[in-house]
């Protein structure tokens, strides 16, 4: 450690404000400047300069036999002189310490990935680690190749059901040993004859068992009832303070604009009603000159008025449809309406849906005032940045609830848009989404003028929401092998057995976690596998199952099961247990347990090496950004306290935390920061005749930004571009299009395409950033001097703030906790 | 052999401790059914049939609402008849698990009927386990005061 020592004399050691030029300097901007820390890693870890490393890895405990790889995860790392701990670039998932071929064909880390790459072999030395154990899975993911297995004879072990996989093992050419349960079964004829390869007698060489992630066309044996046509129903609020708020006409727009891309084929059915305080429903029989809007006023107990040509054939009464939509904004410009009957329509909704099934998209606005389920405006503004517990987490009533459950059970999905801007219980209201497997969106102070940026952003949201990919009458089983079982189960959908998910529709960006427990040794095993199914009816009418599967090693030494830690996995599932935690008891306890869980960890680590100095907060390299993320979560909407939330805009914070795929998370709790405006084409990436510029990541603290420059920050549904007073001005003018700072506008939410290279790079550079991602964050450019400058520092974590800890108070509050 | 009110106390209390070990079992059927569903596996059908499997769940959960509050109800009613009877033994060792049921239906999950049991969060392997272990307690609870009371009754009968 004292070698640490001398190559950050520069620093004071132990202070919570360092002098910031001297980083700047030893940051120098581009990638060469970067961190001591990294120009370290360089090195060979075993070479000549740094013997201590290697006395110290052989202190760690019998660590003999230590990969290299391994050797790299356990270093130790003293997070209290170390400032620099972020890598210039996002570390890529940990890789399971497999044999070359298993990896090759393992399933990709995208789609399914644990908190822990190495499993303990035992529940006690699980609980040795401290750590938790479960799987973050995003399965029905846009995939770009997928191999689609067409054959008649779909292959499942006899016991427990899992299909066949990589994993499996072969023990002669006519029988194979499953992989979870390890019973032997035989091969079917049918598999023996390999189609891509046309040859006879290689079982193994068939693409279900060369791909981890498969699908397969399913049976008559998978169906229930013929598989059901895609049935869309839109419910939208018509309250006068819905109108005044104008997403009527964006919502029309986007509809008519994508009416031809909704997927699904030529049984597509389609249906509107409209709500105030009465419920409207429109005709829409092929046939008619125009729509014909029916009017149910008696709320207490809405019926149906008419048996059929509610939901019609999307092609059959397509101009219909379209004159509608053109007609409806138009139709309640002039009503006097303020009150909403959100309950009923639902209650109609269901009616209508429940003989086919399929996905509810409800438009709301403000609170439901009206009928059953009707709600009362719970929030008390002056507790919004009370430090004690924070109430109402929970619903106020299980009719959304009951609703939600219901609908489950008729294959109705039911998705909520709410566009508010007062308190509209959205804690109640979320339910009705979340045990139907639907998503929620929320766009807080929604208004068509007033606030063009959430137009914007609701206009591109609808666009993504109404094409992409989804799938009807789901079920998802995720098994694991003998001896590992599941208990909690996060994200949208219904619990329906101890491992099996019922999920109306099943859509391609959302995510779901799994919490596991080791119930019997796994001594006797080397590889623990995971398969998670998903039967689904396409939108086409195709029955089909995503198969994916995962195998990891089973380790029986402590050090190794923290050599194999996915710190942004771990994270991420601490982050749905602990809102499950503030829900259930109270969001204070689940703040203490957030803490506890660094300090555990951090205390389960140190009991376990041997001979290292007390002092410092030592940790492995494998988690050493461990109390960066968390403290990034402590301070996130959903969980943060003594900073004034809105309780809708906390409740929204939980529902995406538990929903979202696993990078979104991150990327929400723990933002990217580059520089952007001294971007070079060093290490630039060479793709498609563009050349885009990598710019190092920056840590999250007020330090690493300047005046003189402008600084890009995403943070998964929101970017912002702060620009320094100072900053030089063929940024502003080349990017921005303003000749100087001072004519920025203060609300531009764009980037104008110019045709200087400055500006090139920028959005090659921005585009490159968007690319993975399904929704497209809105933009907004800061400047510094403006007051929306608060949403923008919000998200430096390491600050401190009046009610909250900065990084360096916060590891000395770790190590405070952990000498007690 | 004087046939006191106190008597009449324990005959009753006798046969409705019958009925709450009754409870108690169908309670316990209940939770391992919804515990071993998964461990059904050869049956294709059946496992991917929702309706049926569903209904039966549910069902189920609105079985233990239906047997809870009869239970809570027949176990306040005896307290209430112990107390008439001046029967401060006995009425002390059932305190505990008036005070426990009482605790139990305040903390319950909103609901807009009477019940203990959110269908969503039911299938959590902790709230799962919890259920188990409360009904094989009071099973071992019920039994043991199913006898108490027997020698209760004879006690009292023999010694007026």
């Amino acid at each position: 450690f004292s070698l640490y020592v001398i190559l950050h004399s520069s620093t004071t050691t132990g202070s919570a404000s360092p002098v910031p030029n001297s980083y700047e300097s030893v940051e120098g901007g581009g990638y060469s400047g970067t961190s001591l820390q990294a120009s370290l890693r360089h090195l060979h870890p075993y070479s000549q300069p740094f013997p201590s490393l290697s006395e110290l890895s052989s202190a760690l405990g019998g660590l003999g036999g230590v990969s290299e790889l391994e050797a790299e995860t356990l270093r130790p790392v003293n997070l209290l002189q170390e400032r620099n701990i972020l890598p210039p670039k996002h570390a890529p998932p940990p890789e399971p310490n497999l044999s070359n071929d298993l990896r090759k064909v393992n399933c990709s880390p995208d789609t399914f990935r644990c908190t822990l790459t190495n499993i303990p072999q035992t529940q006690a030395l699980l609980n040795k680690a401290r750590l938790p154990l479960g799987l973050l899975l995003h399965p029905f993911r846009d995939l770009t190749q997928l191999p689609v297995i067409t054959s008649n004879t779909i292959v499942r072990c006899r016991s427990c059901r899992t299909y066949i996989n990589p994993f499996v093992s072969f023990l002669d050419q006519r029988r194979w040993k499953c992989n979870l349960c390890y019973r032997v079964n035989d091969v079917p004829d049918e598999f023996m004859y390999n189609p891509v390869t046309r040859s006879y007698g290689e079982p193994h060489k068939r693409p279900e068992v060369q791909n981890s992630t498969v699908e397969f066309i399913a049976s008559s044996d998978y169906m229930l009832r013929p598989p059901q046509p895609a049935v869309y129903l839109f419910v939208l609020d018509v309250s006068h303070n819905a109108v005044e708020s104008g997403y009527l006409n964006v919502f029309c727009q986007s509809l008519l604009d994508n009416l031809e891309k909704l997927p699904g084929d030529t049984r597509t059915r389609i249906g509107f009603v409209t709500f105030d305080s009465t419920v409207h429903f429109y005709n829409l029989q092929e046939g008619l000159s125009q729509p014909q809007m029916l009017l149910v006023s008696d709320i207490d107990d809405v019926f149906i008025p008419t048996h059929d040509n509610l939901l019609v054939n999307l092609k059959e009464s397509k101009e219909l449809v379209k004159d509608l939509l053109n007609a409806l904004p138009g139709m309640f410009t002039h009503t006097r309406e303020t009150q909403s009957a959100l309950g009923p329509a639902l209650q109609a909704a269901y009616k209508l849906m429940c003989p086919t099934g399929g996905r509810v998209s409800v438009f709301q606005t403000q609170l439901p005032t009206l009928g059953a389920g009707l709600l009362q405006s719970r929030e008390d503004p002056n507790l919004r940045s009370s430090t004690k517990n924070v109430q109402h987490l929970g619903p106020a009533t299980d009719f959304y609830k009951k609703l939600a459950l219901d609908c489950s059970g008729q294959q109705i999905g039911v998705d909520l848009f709410l566009l508010s801007s007062q308190y509209s219980d959205l804690a109640s209201l979320a339910c009705v989404s979340k045990y139907s497997a639907g998503s929620v969106f929320y766009y807080p102070s929604f208004h068509h003028v007033h606030n063009t940026a959430q137009s914007q952003k609701f206009q591109k949201d609808l666009q993504r929401y109404l094409t992409r990919k989804i799938g009807f009458e789901a079920v998802m089983r995720i098994r694991c092998t003998k001896g590992l079982s599941i208990h909690t189960f996060h994200g949208n959908f219904f619990v329906r057995s101890t491992d099996l998910l019922s999920l109306a529709n099943v859509n391609p960006d959302s995510g779901f976690a799994v919490q596991m427990s080791i119930e019997e040794s796994l001594a006797d095993t080397s590889l623990a596998c995971f398969q998670a199914a998903l039967l689904y009816t396409s939108s086409k009418g195709k029955r089909r199952i995503r198969v994916h599967t995962l195998c990891l090693p089973v380790v029986s030494q402590l050090s190794e099961v923290f050599a194999g830690a996915d710190i942004q996995a771990i994270t991420c599932l601490l982050a749905n247990m602990a809102i499950d935690r503030s829900i259930s008891s109270s969001l204070s306890d689940a703040r203490d347990a957030l803490v506890n869980a660094v300090v555990d960890c951090l205390t389960a680590y140190r009991a376990n090496g041997s001979n290292i100095q007390p002092s410092g907060l030592i940790t492995p390299a494998a988690l050493r950004l461990f109390p960066l993320y968390v403290l990034a979560l402590l301070k996130q909407k959903a969980l943060r306290t003594g900073t004034s939330t809105r309780l809708d805009e906390r409740v929204f914070s939980m529902c995406e935390l538990k929903s979202q795929p696993l990078l979104q998370i991150m990327r929400m709790a723990h933002p990217d920061l580059y520089r952007i405006d001294n971007m070079t084409e060093q290490a630039a990436l060479h793709l498609n005749d563009s050349v885009i510029p990598q710019p190092p990541l920056l840590q999250l603290t007020a330090e690493k930004l300047t005046r003189e420059g402008a600084f890009l920050m995403d943070c998964g549904s929101v970017m912002f571009l702060w620009v320094g007073k100072c900053c030089n001005e063929t940024f502003i003018r080349d990017v921005l299009g303003y000749p100087n700072y001072a004519s920025l506008p203060s609300n531009m939410t764009e980037i104008p395409e110019l045709q200087t290279m400055y500006s090139e790079r920028t959005r090659a550079f921005i585009s490159w950033l968007l690319e993975s991602r399904t929704f497209h964050p809105a933009f907004h450019v800061i400047k510094d001097d403006t007051s929306a400058k608060t949403s923008f520092f919000q998200h430096l974590v390491e600050d401190r703030t009046e009610s909250a800890f900065s990084y360096y108070e916060f590891l000395l509050h770790i190590q405070q906790q952990m000498s007690k | 052999m004087a046939f006191t009110f106190a008597a009449f106390c324990y005959m009753l209390a006798l046969l409705l401790t019958a009925a709450l070990i009754f409870f108690a079992i169908w309670h316990i059927i209940a939770f391992d059914e919804l515990k071993t569903d998964y461990k059904n596996p050869i049956d294709q059908c059946n496992t991917l049939n929702p309706t049926v499997d569903r209904v039966k769940k549910i069902k189920r959960v609105r079985l233990a609402l239906k047997l809870v509050l009869p239970e809570y109800l027949i176990h306040v009613f005896f307290c209430v008849m112990f107390l008439c009877a001046t029967e401060w033994l006995t009425l002390g060792l059932n305190m505990p698990l008036l005070a426990y049921h009482i605790w139990r239906y305040m903390s319950r999950p909103v609901m807009s009927g009477p019940g203990l049991y959110d269908p969503t969060t039911i299938m959590n392997a902790d709230i799962l386990a919890y259920c188990q272990k409360e009904g094989w307690c009071k099973l071992a609870f019920y039994l043991l005061s199913f006898f108490y009371y027997l020698y209760g009754m004879i006690y009292v009968l023999v010694s007026s």
